[in-house]
């Protein structure tokens, strides 16, 4: 028999805790096969954030640094400081790293530090039950917008991936989303240039990731993975926003 | 250095913290700037190259003991140095050293609050230092130099304190001690004996378990213990490693308590007040966590009366009389902080005649 598809070494084999329809389960899929792919996971370091992605650890056979919230840049800027030739990834929800961590990222990616960053872009806290996020969409009713975000009292959604992209340390900046086998294509892809970019050139890359969040949301599986293209995108669009390899990739 | 005579050198209380650091291993800084410890991030910036080790001025004092926890969960000798005001942002990150068990050293060269305040010498930031000043149910680690040869020697007993201990450390000065000069040895790094660090990230390297350094412990009892075992390792301080200077007190009646450069200047006034024929001490708390009770609390089966000193209205003195639980009288004398507000010895003096 032939094998096709397996776990990859990198994700371990227990019982996931999150919600059922969440991405962020698919997200490590794709971080572990990354490592993988890359012969990474020996020399790995994580940075897990505040949220629902805390658990990192759980699910992925590296070690890992937890962070408090939102500082998860400053954490890894440390971590790879010190061990310089180490690979350092961190793993962030939106309120994390658009929110309360926005000085953080902004300037390790300024830094242009030698680390790589998930960014997982949900439009909401989940942990903490469905708050306002940064990245909330106009009209989008949460535990704390109730009648939905209004631009004129909250502001309009934060669009990282093309603000970091501004940014002259960052060597790539780009928008991805897990809601389809062609769109989870790309993340994988997305994600690989980003490892191989701090592996072969020890530079910043910054890979957002829309995903869901069916229980704060309200919905089933399957209509919160049809927002995200319904939504999510039109409002946050896929592309990439810096790619310092490739000319043509700018936009 | 290494050298067998100690150098000899004139220096600022800030820069003899640097080279106490550098000496003692440390080779990584994270600081934002602020008055009165500005010198230690001009030094460092200059110093840490020339020994392998990086500088960094981060974006703020929160992403500044953030670098720092990182650097330490990786296994480097790290620190970082701020005043009062960025001392309170920093305090996230410090319970999260204590959560996660991570040594690291926090120099506080502390100014006067609340709020912005000034700059003046000031012990206001006593509770905050000791009584947690973070979240949760931690210690810390406080050292408390009273001179520029302190400022030296205490930066390298603080790191290893902390790494013995995986509790991070503060050295607690202030801007008389941060910014006077003084002629002081730097002596070699004193050789002691640490537990390995088989605890750091590393990346696994073939290793087996992944190592992970962490604060939340989510299962039943999980979390109880862990905190057990962190008032545990604040016991074995309490009965390992208190430090005080014992100035004049074999026969004292009167015990002055002070700290830092309250003691400096209270120094002066019990050598006034020995000369006038008074029998009159001082303890001076040079941990103030762990802080020297059992002291106290045998001083007070002799002396008759306490006298605590302080720059502020009232903080240590709260100590002091649960040290001495009620069996004999404490008194304060404290000056809250500002332009001209240092109290002189002559007026130290006046209050040890008013409590004698």
């Amino acid at each position: 028999m032939q094998t096709v598809f397996e776990r990859p070494q990198s994700l371990k084999d227990v019982p996931s805790h999150f919600c059922p329809g969440c991405h962020h389960g698919l997200i490590h899929r794709l971080v572990a096969q990354n490592l993988d792919r890359l012969g990474l996971q020996q020399q790995t370091i994580g940075v897990a954030s505040v949220g629902c992605s805390v658990f990192l650890y759980a699910y992925l056979d590296v070690d890992v640094i937890e962070s408090p919230h939102g500082r998860a840049p400053a954490v890894a800027t440390g971590a790879k400081r010190v061990q310089s030739d180490k690979f350092v990834f961190t793993y962030q929800g939106d309120g994390d790293l658009a929110a309360i961590g926005t000085s953080e990222i902004i300037h390790a990616a300024n830094r242009g530090e030698a680390f790589s960053v998930l960014f997982v872009n949900n439009t909401t806290y989940g942990m903490t039950g469905g708050q306002m996020a940064p990245t909330t969409l106009l009209g989008q009713e949460s535990a704390t917008s109730p009648g939905g975000r209004s631009a004129e009292r909250d502001g309009h959604p934060i669009r990282m991936a093309e603000l970091l992209a501004q940014l002259d340390g960052v060597a790539y900046s780009t928008r991805v989303a897990v809601d389809s086998p062609q769109h989870v294509r790309q993340a994988d892809k997305a994600i690989e240039k980003a490892f191989r970019l701090q592996r072969d050139e020890g530079r910043f890359a910054f890979v957002e990731i829309l995903s869901t969040c069916p229980t704060n949301w309200g919905m089933d599986p399957r209509r919160a993975n049809a927002r995200v293209a319904e939504e999510m995108i039109p409002c946050f669009p896929l592309g990439i926003f810096k790619d310092t390899q490739s000319q043509e990739g700018n936009q | 250095m290494s050298q067998s005579t100690p150098a000899r050198v004139f220096l600022k209380g800030n820069e003899a913290v640097c080279y106490g650091a550098i000496e003692a291993g440390c080779r990584y800084y994270f600081g934002y700037p602020i008055t009165p410890q500005s010198e230690i991030p001009a030094l460092m910036s200059s110093e840490l190259p020339k020994h392998g080790g990086q500088f960094l001025q981060a974006e703020s004092e929160v992403a500044s003991i953030n670098m720092l926890l990182g650097a330490s969960a990786c296994g480097a000798r790290a620190m970082t140095s701020s005043s009062s005001p960025g001392i309170s942002l920093k305090q996230e990150g410090i319970s999260y050293l204590a959560g996660s068990e991570l040594p690291g050293l926090i120099v506080n060269i502390s100014r006067s609050g609340p709020g912005l305040g000034g700059i003046d010498a000031s012990q206001a930031d006593y509770f905050q230092a000791v009584k947690g000043g973070g979240h949760g149910d931690y210690r810390m680690i406080v050292l408390a130099p009273h001179s520029v040869q302190e400022m030296y020697d205490l930066t390298m007993h603080a790191f290893d304190l902390s790494d013995r201990y995986r509790m991070p450390a503060m050295l607690l000065g202030d801007s008389l001690v941060g910014q006077m000069k003084e002629a002081i040895e730097l002596r070699p790094r004193p050789e002691v004996e640490l537990p390995a660090k088989d605890w750091i990230v590393t990346g696994k390297g073939g290793r087996e378990e992944q190592r992970i350094v962490k604060s939340l412990f989510l299962g039943d009892g999980e979390l109880e213990a862990h905190n057990r075992h962190l008032q545990a390792k604040a016991q074995a301080l309490r009965a390992n490693e208190v430090m005080a200077e014992e100035v004049a007190l074999e026969d004292a009646e009167l015990v002055l308590v002070a700290f830092g450069a309250a003691a400096r200047i209270a120094k002066t006034a019990v050598r006034m007040a020995r000369e006038a024929g008074l029998k009159v001490g001082m303890l001076r708390p040079i941990t103030l966590f762990p802080f020297p009770e059992q002291h106290l609390a045998r001083l007070a089966e002799t002396a008759r009366r306490f006298l605590c000193i302080e720059l502020n209205t009232g903080q240590m003195v709260e100590d002091v009389r649960l040290a001495v639980n009620g069996r004999r009288e404490v008194h304060f004398y404290g000056r809250p902080p500002g332009t001209g507000s240092l109290p002189t010895p002559e007026e130290l003096y006046e209050q040890i005649r008013e409590s004698y």
